[in-house]
């Protein structure tokens, strides 16, 4: 019993330790950068590596999202009452509140979370961050805040476009399965429009954004021990970051449509 | 000038270097020399501030280093050329862009300007044509011999360069070591290198701190090193035949 408790309590100091220490280092990234060309030069960079690259995935993964959706609703609907625009609509609201959001970042969450983690986590363990400090560079404002600004602009800029995709998978399914008329699919998908639900998406995202940049970027820049302990750093920062992000997607959803 | 003043530091329980003091002159090449493991690595990041000393205190020309706070220290860290043991260049740079690096982020020179300097350190390392190259493409002396230039590039006031010629055949070696001593000389640092390398010791040691279990076991010139009676000095300065041979010799 004793320690069970002893085992509770060093575990409960391990997690208060890393809280701190993500605070402290999210102290030392918000810090004024060193040099706007060169701040703006990595955004522009961060974008490419981050975004861009991530766009042929995310397109898949959404329009495959839809089709599913889409062909599922239809399959949920035995009943001749419910009108066959149902499709449509329901198709529009799972895209837009949650799969779109949510999904695509947990998938941006490993693709980039342990890019983040593993590229700044190789920089610790050979001396790279080592080397920026001493030249007067403060490392983590350097490394990881413009992963963070890149990942803010750039998350939800795929995020609205993983909707319109996954509406249009949607679309492709129900025409080409013959489930559902075009026209019938897009009076769903234009019925009740509340633009509200696209601004509650788009501020999941940025909160998302900054959860799986951040919390990845702590784990690349704490690790410490060699190149298995990169691959330790990366695994541990998708978890991590999956983690909130779900526990997040449940307290924004409280707080703005609750 | 930099002085040391009982420095300690340790990991865990696990004492690594205690109670070392040590003034470094400008203008001079100072060694610290010592068998694999006795703490040379860890004496020098201590003392750029790397690592948190545990005790004592460090001064770089009389400004007390360890007492200072996030930005006094990055202002005197942009007057620190550091070469680290692994060389630490950024992977995702060319030679030219490592080199160039400080110079983009602490200075309003032209594009021109920097290549210039970049040119001229390169150079200083015996190597050209290597700008476009990534650290991937080059071999480990090579890559020590950049770093050595990404060190200098900002003209130092403190140069530390932690094992700058382990890996490197004898005449790059001696080059490197008289490049460090030359510009030693001629700007006026304050140097300090780690190294196990006799040839170095007696070339270019114009003061030399023997390190041996973290302790600071000897100190002085290349000249006393040689016939001191200091028995573990004796056993790392006299491990080879050929420093042997030498003291039959003298
Ligand atoms: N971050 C660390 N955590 C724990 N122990 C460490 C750490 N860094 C160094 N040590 C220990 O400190 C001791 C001295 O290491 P250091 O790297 O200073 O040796 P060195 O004199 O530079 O050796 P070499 O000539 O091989 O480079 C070693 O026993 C090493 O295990
Ligand atoms: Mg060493």
């Amino acid at each position: 019993m004793f320690k069970f408790a002893k085992k509770i309590f060093s575990a409960l100091k391990k997690i208060l330790f890393s809280i701190g220490q993500y605070a402290d280092l999210m102290l030392k990234v918000f810090k004024k950068h060193e040099k706007t060309p060169v701040f703006r030069r990595q955004i522009a960079d961060e974008i490419n590596n981050l975004g861009i690259d991530s766009l042929g995935i995310v397109a898949i993964i959404s329009v495959f999202m839809g089709a599913v959706v889409a062909i599922q609703t239809a399959h949920n609907i035995t009943s001749a009452w419910i009108p066959a625009y149902t499709v449509g609509f329901t198709t529009r609201e799972s895209i837009i509140l949650e799969f779109s959001p949510t999904i695509i970042c947990l998938i941006l969450a490993g693709k980039v979370g342990s890019r983040i983690a593993s590229e700044i986590g190789t920089m610790r363990v050979t001396e790279q961050i080592d080397a920026l400090e001493i030249m007067g560079v403060n490392s983590a404002n350097y490394l990881i805040l413009p992963k963070i600004v890149a990942a803010v602009i750039i998350f939800p800029i795929l995020v609205v476009i993983s909707m319109f995709l996954g509406i249009f998978g949607g679309w492709l399914a129900a025409t080409l399965m013959h489930v559902v008329s075009t026209t019938a699919y897009y009076q769903g998908i234009t019925l009740d429009f509340i633009p509200y639900e696209v601004y509650y998406s788009v501020v999941k995202t940025i909160v998302f954004s900054f959860i799986i940049t951040s919390i990845s970027g702590y784990y690349g820049y704490y690790t410490n021990g060699g190149a298995l302990e990169v691959g330790r750093a990366s695994t541990k920062a998708v978890v991590m970051s999956s983690i909130m992000l779900i526990f997040f997607n449940l307290i924004i959803t409280q707080l703005m449509l609750g | 000038m930099i002085e040391t003043r009982h420095i300690s530091k340790g990991f865990g329980d696990h004492r690594i270097i205690s109670d070392i003091n040590l003034i470094f002159e400008r203008g001079k090449t100072n060694l610290i020399i010592g068998p694999s493991g006795s703490g040379k690595t860890v004496l020098m990041k201590c003392i750029v501030g790397l690592l948190d000393v545990d005790e004592g205190q460090i001064f770089f020309d009389d400004r007390l280093f360890t007492e200072m706070n996030f930005y006094e220290k990055k202002s005197i860290r942009q007057e620190i050329g550091m070469m680290f043991q692994g060389a630490a260049l950024f992977d995702s740079m060319t030679v030219e862009q490592n080199v160039m690096f400080p110079l983009t982020m602490f200075t309003d020179q032209t594009m021109e300007e920097k290549r210039d300097r970049v040119n001229f350190c390169l150079k200083r390392v015996a190597l050209e044509n290597v700008n476009a190259l990534f650290p991937a493409e080059l071999s480990g002396g090579m890559k020590k011999r950049v770093a050595i230039a990404r060190a200098i590039s900002m003209n130092p006031h403190y140069l530390f360069c932690d094992e700058p010629n382990s890996g490197l055949d004898p005449k790059t070696s001696i080059l490197i070591d008289n490049l460090i001593s030359e510009i030693t000389k001629e700007y006026g640092m304050t140097t300090i290198i780690n190294t196990h390398d006799m040839n170095s010791v007696i070339e270019i040691g114009d003061k030399i701190a023997f390190i041996y279990k973290g302790k600071l076991w000897w100190e002085g010139d290349n000249n006393e090193i040689l016939d001191t009676d200091n028995e573990e000095l004796n056993n790392f300065v006299y491990a080879t035949e050929l420093t042997r041979r030498l003291k039959k010799q003298k």
